[in-house]
C-alpha cells in the first residue's frame, strides 16, 4: 500500500513539475536579440580578460613596453567595437514590461 | 520496494522522452513554455532517479536479498561501508549511478543557465535528455536493478573482495562524474552547431563543468592506479589495461580542449578543432562506459551476448555520425576570425600541446582497439603490452613536458627574441643545473628518466619565476607582504595560476612515473622462515608465518588470512611489515564446507612502507597445497556427520576445523613465494595527482561577482577614454 502511494506521489509530482510552465502564459521575447546580446557579452568578457592578461604579461616580463602598448591599443580598439555593437543591439531590444 | 524502484525508472524514462519532444517543439515553434517544460522534465528525471537510487541503496544497507542485485553483490558479512558502495560493482547498479549523476549534473547546468543561452538551451537539454532516455531505457528494458530474486536467499554472494578497498569505492563515482559531466559540453557543442551560435558564450558557460569533469576523471584515474598498486599482487600502478585506457582517452582530449579553447576565446581561432575535441571527448566518455560494460574486452564476441553491447554501439554510431555531419555542414560558420601571428607565441605552443595530446590519445586508442580488431579479423586474441605503448608514449610525454615549460612563459600573439631570452634563460639554467647534479650523483642508468627530471625542473622553475614576477609586480602597486601578494595574485588570476599549479602537479606525477619505472628493483623468491633476500639496498627477511580467521561484524566468518611477517633492513634500520593472502568463502553449494573457504575469491594484502624517496613493497603467495589433504578430510567428516549436527553445532565444528588448519600452517609453514620490490618515488605520483586536483579546483573556482564588476568597471572606464580619444574633433 505504501509502495503504491509512493508511486502515485512520484508520478503526480513529475506531472505537476513538468506541466507547470504550460499552465502559465508564455511571454514572447525576442530570442535572437537576446542570444546576440549574450554572445557580445561573452566576447566582451573574453576581450577584457585578454587585456588583463596582456597587462600581466607585460608586468611579468613577457612583453616589452612597446609590444604591450601596441597590443593593448589593438585590444582596446576591439573592445570599443564590441561595446558599440552591444549598444546597438541593446537599443533594438524592447524594454520588458 | 522493488515495484516503486522500477516505477521511478519508468517515470524517468517517460520524462526523458517527453522532455526531448517538448524541448525540440519549443525551439522550433519559439514556445518558451515548452522549453521550460522540457527543462523541468530533466529535473523530474533527476528526482525520480534519485528516489530509485536511494531505494536500491537502502536495500543494500538492509541486506534485502529480495533484490536480485543485492543478493548477487552483497552479503550480511560485507561491512556497512562496502554495502553502501556495492551497488556500482554490479552492471545494473553502475548504470543507475550513471543516470543518477547525469540527472544531477544536467539539472544543475540547466538550472544555472535557465535565464541565459536561450537559443542553445532547448537543443542542449534535448541532447542531455537523450542520454537520460538511453540510460533509463537500458535500466527499464535490459538491465533492471529492481529484479526480484528467483528464490528466497538466506545469504548473498558478497562483494567481490578485490573491490573492498576505500579507494576503489570512490573511484567509480569519480570516473562516472567525469563521464557524465563531459556530456554537458558535448550537449552544448551540439546545440551551438545546430543553431550556428559558435562564439565563446557556450564555452564560457560550460567551462566550469568541463573543468570539473576533467578534475573528477583525473582524480578517478589516479585513485584507480593507487588501488592497483595497493590491492593487486603485481606491484605496479598502470598496466595499459583497456579499462584504464578507456578513462585516459577522454581525459587527454579534454586536456587538449582546455588549452585550445583559450585560443578561441581570445582570438576566435580553432573553432572546428575545439568543437571536434569536445565532441570527441563526449564520444570517448560513452566509449569508456561501453568498453567496461559491454563485455567486449573479454572477447570481441562477448559483446553480442551482452544485452548492452548493441545499444551502446548504436548510440556511439549516432554520436559519431551526427557529430561529423554537424561539423561538416557548419564548416562555413566555423571559420577562424584570425590566424596565428607567429610560431613564437603561446597560441603556437598550445597548438603543439594539442597535437601531442591527441597523438597520445591516438596511441592509447589504437593500443586498446587493435587486439579487438585483430580478434575480429583473425579470430585470435592479441594483446599489446606496456613496452609497445611506452615506445610511443615516452617521447610524446617528454615533448609534452617541454611544451608545458615553454607555454606559461611565452607571450600571446608574438614573442620577441629578447623577451624569450629573458623568460626562458633562468628556467633552462635550472633544468641544466638539475641535470648536471643528477649526472654527478650517478643517475645515468636511464636517459629518458634523466631527460624527464631535467624538463621537470625547467617547468617548475618557469612557474616559480612567473609567481615571483607576479608577486613583485603586485607588491609594486599594493605594498602587500610577499605571502599576501602571492595569495592575492592567485585569487585574482585563478585561471592562470590554477593552471600553473596543475602543471607542477603533472610534472611531479611524471617524475614519479619516470623514477619508479626506470629505477625499480624487483625479485620473485621462495623463502622459508628465517631466510633473507636482498633487493636493491634492502634486505628482506621472512620472520614468521601468520594465519588468522577474520569474523565479520555479525560474528560469521568473513575470510581466512595466511601471510608472513617480514623484517626489512637498510643501513642498520629495521622495520617489520605484514603481508597476507585472504581467502573468501565461495557461495558454490557443490563445494565442501571446509574447501569452499579455499576455492573462492582471494585478495592480497600488500606490505608497504612508503616514503618520498622509496616504497618498500612486498606481497606473499602462501603455499596451501600441503593443507589440501586436511581440507578434503574435513569435508568428508562433515559429510558423514551432516545429518547428526544442528546448524549451530555445524558452525562450531567448522570454526574448530578452520582454526586447526590455520594453527597447522602457522606451526609448520611450507616455503612461501614472495614478490619483493623497491620502487623509488611512487609517492610523487599520488602527490602529483593531488596537486593537479588542487590546481584544477583553483582554476575552476567561480570568481566573486563584485570582483568581476570592479575589474569590468575599471576596464570599461579605460575603454571609454579611448572612445573619447577616437572621436574626430
Amino acid at each position: 500500500m505504501i509502495e503504491l502511494a509512493l508511486i502515485l506521489l512520484v508520478v503526480a509530482a513529475a506531472v505537476y513539475l513538468v506541466t507547470a510552465p504550460l499552465r502559465t502564459d508564455g511571454r514572447a521575447e525576442d530570442e535572437q536579440l537576446e542570444a546576440e546580446l549574450a554572445e557580445l557579452e561573452a566576447a566582451k568578457e573574453a576581450k577584457y580578460r585578454e587585456i588583463r592578461d596582456a597587462e600581466l604579461d607585460f608586468k611579468t616580463g613577457k612583453l616589452s613596453d612597446h609590444d604591450w602598448r601596441t597590443l593593448d591599443r589593438t585590444l582596446r580598439g576591439e573592445a570599443v567595437d564590441l561595446l558599440k555593437r552591444l549598444d546597438a543591439v541593446e537599443e533594438r531590444v524592447e524594454p520588458l514590461p | 520496494m522493488l515495484l516503486a524502484g522500477q516505477a521511478c525508472l519508468i517515470v524517468a524514462f517517460c520524462c526523458a522522452l517527453y522532455g526531448i519532444a517538448a524541448s525540440l517543439y519549443g525551439a522550433k515553434a519559439h514556445r518558451r513554455e515548452f522549453v521550460a517544460s522540457g527543462r523541468r522534465a530533466m529535473y523530474a528525471l533527476a528526482g525520480a532517479t534519485t528516489i530509485a537510487f536511494v531505494t536500491l541503496e537502502l536495500a543494500f544497507v538492509r541486506s534485502d536479498f529480495d533484490f536480485a542485485t543485492v543478493a548477487s553483490h552483497s552479503s550480511t558479512t560485507t561491512p556497512l561501508f562496502y554495502r553502501l558502495t556495492a551497488m556500482w560493482s554490479s552492471q545494473e547498479g553502475s548504470l543507475l549511478l550513471w543516470l543518477f549523476l547525469l540527472g544531477g549534473w544536467s539539472t544543475l547546468i540547466l538550472y544555472l543557465t535557465r535565464h541565459r543561452l536561450r537559443v542553445l538551451a532547448p537543443y542542449a537539454q534535448a541532447v542531455l535528455l537523450g542520454f537520460g532516455a538511453f540510460f533509463s531505457g537500458l535500466l527499464v528494458f535490459a538491465e533492471t536493478p529492481f529484479a526480484k530474486s528467483p528464490m528466497p536467499v538466506a545469504e548473498g554472494a558478497g562483494l567481490n573482495p578485490l573491490l573492498r578497498d576505500p579507494g576503489m569505492m570512490i573511484h567509480p563515482p569519480m570516473l562516472y562524474s567525469g563521464y557524465t559531466l563531459f556530456a554537458i559540453p558535448f550537449a552544448f557543442a551540439v546545440a551551438a552547431l545546430i543553431t550556428r551560435r559558435l562564439d565563446a558564450e557556450w564555452i564560457r558557460s560550460t567551462r566550469p563543468f568541463t573543468l570539473a569533469a576533467w578534475c573528477a576523471l583525473g582524480f578517478g584515474i589516479v585513485l584507480g592506479a593507487r588501488w592497483s598498486y595497493h590491492e593487486l599482487d603485481w606491484g605496479g600502478y598502470w598496466m595499459w589495461d583497456p579499462v584504464e585506457n578507456a578513462s585516459l582517452m577522454p581525459w587527454l582530449t579534454a586536456t587538449a580542449f582546455l588549452h585550445s579553447v583559450m585560443i578561441q576565446e581570445r582570438r576566435g581561432m580553432l573553432r572546428i578543432w575545439n568543437v571536434s575535441l569536445v565532441l570527441a571527448t563526449g564520444v570517448l566518455a560513452i566509449l569508456g562506459t561501453f568498453l567496461v560494460r559491454s563485455g567486449v574486452l573479454n572477447s570481441i564476441h562477448a559483446f553480442g551476448a551482452s544485452t548492452l553491447g548493441v545499444p551502446f554501439l548504436l548510440l556511439i554510431a549516432a554520436m559519431i555520425g551526427g557529430s561529423i555531419a554537424l561539423v561538416a555542414s557548419r564548416a562555413d560558420s566555423l571559420r577562424s576570425e584570425n590566424r596565428i601571428d607567429s610560431l613564437l607565441s603561446r597560441e603556437a605552443i598550445f597548438l603543439l600541446n594539442n597535437l601531442l595530446l591527441v597523438a597520445l590519445c591516438f596511441v592509447v586508442f589504437w593500443g586498446t582497439f587493435f587486439p579487438l580488431i585483430a580478434e575480429a579479423v583473425t579470430g585470435v586474441q592479441r594483446n599489446i603490452g606496456p613496452p609497445v605503448y611506452e615506445q610511443f608514449v615516452v617521447p610524446l610525454a617528454l615533448l609534452l613536458v617541454l611544451a608545458t615549460g615553454i607555454g606559461p612563459v611565452i607571450a600571446w600573439r608574438r614573442a620577441t627574441a629578447s623577451n624569450l631570452k629573458r623568460n626562458l634563460t633562468k628556467p633552462a639554467l635550472a633544468g641544466l643545473a638539475v641535470c648536471a647534479v643528477l649526472i654527478a650523483l650517478g643517475v645515468t642508468q636511464s636517459f629518458t628518466a634523466l631527460l624527464m627530471f631535467t624538463l621537470a625542473a625547467f617547468v617548475v622553475a618557469g612557474v616559480v619565476q612567473e609567481l615571483f614576477r607576479g608577486v613583485r609586480a603586485r607588491r609594486a602597486t599594493s605594498r602587500e607582504s610577499a605571502p599576501v601578494a602571492l595569495v592575492s595574485l592567485v585569487r585574482r588570476n585563478r585561471r592562470r595560476y590554477g593552471g600553473y599549479i596543475v602543471h607542477v602537479g603533472i610534472v611531479t606525477l611524471f617524475v614519479g612515473v619516470a623514477a619508479s619505472s626506470s629505477f625499480k628493483h624487483v625479485q620473485d623468491v621462495a623463502l622459508r622462515p628465517g631466510q633473507s633476500a636482498k633487493v636493491g639496498d634492502y634486505t628482506f627477511t621472512y620472520v614468521k608465518p601468520t594465519a588468522q580467521l577474520h569474523p565479520a561484524a555479525n560474528g560469521r566468518l568473513e575470510r581466512i588470512a595466511f601471510g608472513a611477517q617480514l623484517r626489512v633492513e637498510r643501513n642498520g634500520k629495521k622495520t617489520l611489515l605484514n603481508t597476507s593472502k585472504d581467502y573468501f568463502p565461495s557461495q558454490d553449494g557443490s563445494l565442501g564446507p571446509v574447501s569452499r573457504f579455499f576455492d573462492g575469491e582471494t585478495t592480497t594484502e600488500v606490505a608497504l612502507k612508503a616514503s618520498l624517496h622509496n616504497d618498500v613493497w612486498a606481497a606473499v603467495a602462501p603455499d596451501i597445497v600441503k593443507l589440501r589433504d586436511r581440507i578434503e578430510e574435513g569435508d568428508k567428516l562433515f559429510d558423514k556427520a551432516a545429518d547428526d549436527l544442528t546448524p549451530e553445532q555445524s558452525e562450531e565444528f567448522l570454526a574448530l576445523a578452520l582454526r586447526g588448519l590455520t594453527g597447522r600452517y602457522a606451526e609448520n609453514p611450507p616455503p612461501a613465494r614472495f614478490r619483493l620490490e623497491v620502487n623509488p618515488m611512487v609517492t610523487w605520483i599520488w602527490l602529483g595527482g593531488l596537486i593537479v586536483l588542487i590546481g584544477g579546483i583553483i582554476a575552476g573556482w567561480p570568481s566573486r561577482r563584485g570582483a568581476t564588476r570592479t575589474v569590468k568597471a575599471r576596464y570599461a572606464a579605460r575603454v571609454g577614454t579611448e572612445v573619447r580619444e577616437r572621436v574626430p574633433v
